[in-house]
């Protein structure tokens, strides 16, 4: 077989499919995943489909698309060594690797990581960003696209504490939320040349937060968030749609749900976009929905809001009351995800904790330890749910 | 019999055709790669000919190796993925990789210094032992992560040496792993030993610190605007006169930092303020014309001039610091050269936003410390010596 022909022959191994988790957070800006066999019971090593060493460390979700699973990694002197790595979901044997030097600066906090964005795929190419600001663009079987080297493009964009944006792809653009006191910006790079679509002034204020993408009807628009707000802009031009300007957090991110944007700003404010060029309607706000920094997740018409500590609160989702609240074990850095009734709560030990949150008051039903730190929001694809530590990769579900 | 010889031609003819086609194009995949700049700037026809030069096959390796020399940091990125995509699937399927001449390129240092770390991993994934036996020689390698490594061996064997109670041993090989070492997380690892074996480093004149400055302040940074402020020294530092500051008239005063990190620390000589400016300048004498790297440190923000030139200006408060966090590569002329640093205060009053600080040291490209050759201060008396030095070449 000529490597064309095996070319192909992997390509149709790994045409994505429903059920893919292809950026931070999962298909729907929210944590949750529609999936419906997700194991609960986890049932000691029983329960680990495969393990796999990881070359460095981080703190990005693995993301998957079809029969893959894609991993950033970054090591070596001061960090700049950038690692992406791809693995097939069915028995975790690694299907490449391809490393880069950093060209930005890669200092950072020791709580995160310079692998700390989650990469996106459109399910054809993964583009994949690192807290140096490095973008690189491959497609599936590995094979480079473009590279971009925003940190050394623009000298003063980096934040020294580190940079954890993750990526979002819409219309065709990949969104970079490079945000920090010094030459704040978002860039809409072209998905397919990497090169800007549009560059964004952006506040000159730390961010750690992450774009989620709204839907209204056909349209796609992107919500970026900081600490003065949300402005939400068509991925394509860059332009502000419509602006909200009462203040954010910049560490949790916002959630989104049925169209409505639940933005962590004085606690929990829920936003509802109105037409192009007004202001979005608020339809409630509640200071006891206080993310930590934990985004919020939204599971059955309830959000979910995590503090550092470990309380989980349950909030309605139609007028922000406080239904109930559970103490999990902490702290937390990573946001739970869901499948169906039951909410993945994993802490900075390792521990998860399994939620079942159709019960009154919640209730742990199942929890895992790992025993090694996990900063890491894990993600759900064809009936598992992946982790990540800095030194390794497990799938937990069926082999 | 004749046939046969012409059909052997035929064939080594086209397989020579292949080979140079193929060189041919390996060498315009690396043009196009080569030509990448910023922005983005000849990704697509890098894209392409990237996938030609990961479809290639080992022969490539080298050609590509050699082609980092001079590359910029986008292109070196290109390159290196090619390397890592030829590579995996040559040993996926079982093939070798050429070491023989992956270890002569590695022993050429005037190859570039990523090259060649990657030709060690290459050589490393194929012949550990043979990599791990290399480092020896390799304490003072161009290439850090290399070096680093040869560091490290020291670093084990020195421990193994106080592990089986050879303090004298372990002193000689930690102060060896010192002197080759320019990482900062294995230079402090070893002055940690050593000063547990009664061998204190002087961690200030270890890192070439600059130690001797003149600082004026403080300037109204009210509002952050003293950051983008043109203070009237910043046109022209004279050491002499009073200036308008924040709240009275301010001259220059001397200032030496005995901070083992060579901190330059404005809370001592002003106090604990806040939403201030002030101005640090030290003299640097050189023997030569010669590029060095300045590099700072510190987690405020500030501005850096050399000889009236602006370098660098970074507009960020209290998020971290660390030894070389901004490596500026500059070009020191002969005889005295100024340095000029801003260093400014915020508002935060929180206690993790006190510091007022920085600190500076001139090495040369891998972090090696350049010590000027004369104390600041000096100017006439050492742009006399080097006038004279210069007649009698």
């Amino acid at each position: 077989m000529n490597f064309n022909l095996m070319g192909l022959f992997l390509a149709g191994c790994t045409l994505a499919q429903a059920g893919d988790w292809r950026q931070f957070r999962g298909p729907f800006g929210n944590g949750f995943s529609d999936e419906t066999s997700v194991p609960v019971a986890l049932d000691g090593d029983k329960s680990i489909a495969w393990k796999i060493n990881l070359p460095g460390e981080g703190v990005s979700s693995p993301i998957i698309v079809g029969d893959r699973v894609f991993v950033t990694c970054s090591g070596g002197l001061k960090q700049q060594r950038l690692y992406v790595l791809c693995f097939s979901t069915k028995d975790g044997s690694i299907l490449w690797e391809r490393q880069f030097w950093a060209t930005g600066r890669t200092m950072c906090h020791d709580k995160t990581s310079v692998a700390a964005p989650t990469p996106a795929s459109d399910g054809k190419q993964v583009v994949a960003m690192f807290s140096s600001s490095d973008i690189v663009c491959l497609e599936l079987d590995g094979n480079l696209l473009w590279f971009r080297g925003l940190g050394r493009d623009y000298p003063n964009a980096s934040n020294s504490l580190g940079m954890t944006s993750s990526l979002l792809i819409a219309g065709g653009v990949v969104i970079a939320q490079v945000e920090n006191d010094s030459e704040s910006f978002t860039a809409g790079l072209d998905l397919k040349t990497g090169v800007n679509q549009w560059k964004l002034e952006r506040p000159k204020h730390a961010n750690w937060t992450s774009p989620v993408v709204l839907k209204v009807g056909d349209q796609e628009f992107v919500s970026l968030q900081s600490a003065k707000g949300v402005t939400t802009i068509d991925p394509v031009t860059g332009k502000a749609i419509w602006e909200y300007t009462d203040g954010a957090s910049p560490t949790p991110s916002s959630a989104l749900n049925n169209g409505v944007l639940y933005v962590p700003s004085h606690g929990l404010t829920a936003l509802q976009p109105g037409a192009p060029g007004e202001a979005p309607r608020q339809l409630w706000r509640s200071s006891q929905l206080r993310p930590g920094t934990a985004s919020p997740t939204i599971v059955g018409g309830k959000v979910f809001i995590l503090n550092d500590g470990g309380v989980l609160t349950c909030g309605e989702i139609s007028s922000g009351n406080r239904l109930w609240q559970l103490r999990l074990q902490g702290p937390f850095s990573a946001t739970p995800v869901a499948a169906g009734k039951y909410l993945y709560c994993v802490n900075e030990k390792g521990l998860v904790q399994v939620v079942d949150v159709s019960k009154p008051e919640g209730e742990i039903v199942s929890q895992f330890d790992f025993a090694e730190k996990i900063l890491s929001t894990p993600s759900i694809a064809g009936g598992a749910i992946y982790f990540r530590s800095d030194t390794r990769l497990w799938k937990i579900g069926k082999s | 019999m004749i046939k046969n010889i012409l059909q052997i031609l035929v064939v080594v003819t086209a397989f020579g055709t292949a080979i140079a086609s193929a060189s041919t194009e390996i060498a315009e995949s690396l043009k196009a790669i080569r030509a990448v700049g910023p922005e983005g700037q000849g990704n697509v026809a890098a894209s392409a000919g990237w996938k030609k030069l990961a479809e290639s096959n080992v022969a490539s390796l080298l050609p590509i190796l050699e082609a980092m020399d001079g590359a910029n940091d986008y292109a070196l990125n290109w390159m290196r993925a090619a390397v890592d995509a030829v590579a995996e699937r040559e040993l996926k399927a079982g093939g070798k990789l050429p070491l023989a001449e992956l270890g002569k390129f590695l022993l050429e240092t005037r190859h570039n210094p990523k090259a060649r770390r990657l030709a060690f991993e290459l050589i490393a994934k194929a012949d550990a032992t043979t990599a791990d036996k290399l480092l020896a020689g390799m304490l003072n390698d161009p290439s850090l992560e290399i070096r680093r490594d040869a560091v490290q061996k020291v670093i084990g064997q020195a421990n193994q040496f106080l592990e089986s109670s050879n303090r004298t041993g372990a002193v000689l090989l930690y102060q060896q792993a010192l002197n080759s070492s320019r990482d900062v997380k294995q230079i402090e690892t070893i002055t940690m030993k050593l000063k547990e074996l009664d061998q204190p480093v002087d961690l200030l004149k270890l890192f070439g610190f600059l130690a001797e400055w003149k600082i004026v302040g403080p300037f109204d940074n009210t509002g952050n605007k003293g950051f983008e402020k043109v203070y009237p020294l910043e046109k022209n530092v004279s050491f002499t006169g009073e200036f308008d500051g924040k709240t009275g008239k301010v001259r220059w005063q001397d200032y030496t930092t005995k901070h083992k990190y060579g901190m330059v620390d404005m809370n001592q000589p002003y106090g604990k303020l806040k939403e201030v400016v002030a101005y640090a300048a030290t003299e640097f004498y050189s023997e030569q014309a010669q590029s060095v790297e300045l590099r700072l440190g510190g987690k405020n923000s500030w501005k850096a001039w050399l000889n009236g030139k602006l370098l660098f200006a970074r507009d960020e408060y209290h998020a971290d610091a660390e030894i070389d966090q901004y490596p500026m590569p500059v070009q020191l002329q002969a005889g005295r050269n100024l340095i000029l640093i801003k260093v400014c205060q915020n508002e935060e009053l929180k206690e993790w936003t006190e510091e007022w600080e920085f600190q500076l040291r001139v090495t040369d490209s891998l972090g090696t410390p350049i010590l000027s050759a004369r104390k600041p201060g000096s100017a006439e008396a050492s742009n006399a010596s080097f006038e004279k030095n210069k007649g009698n070449q």
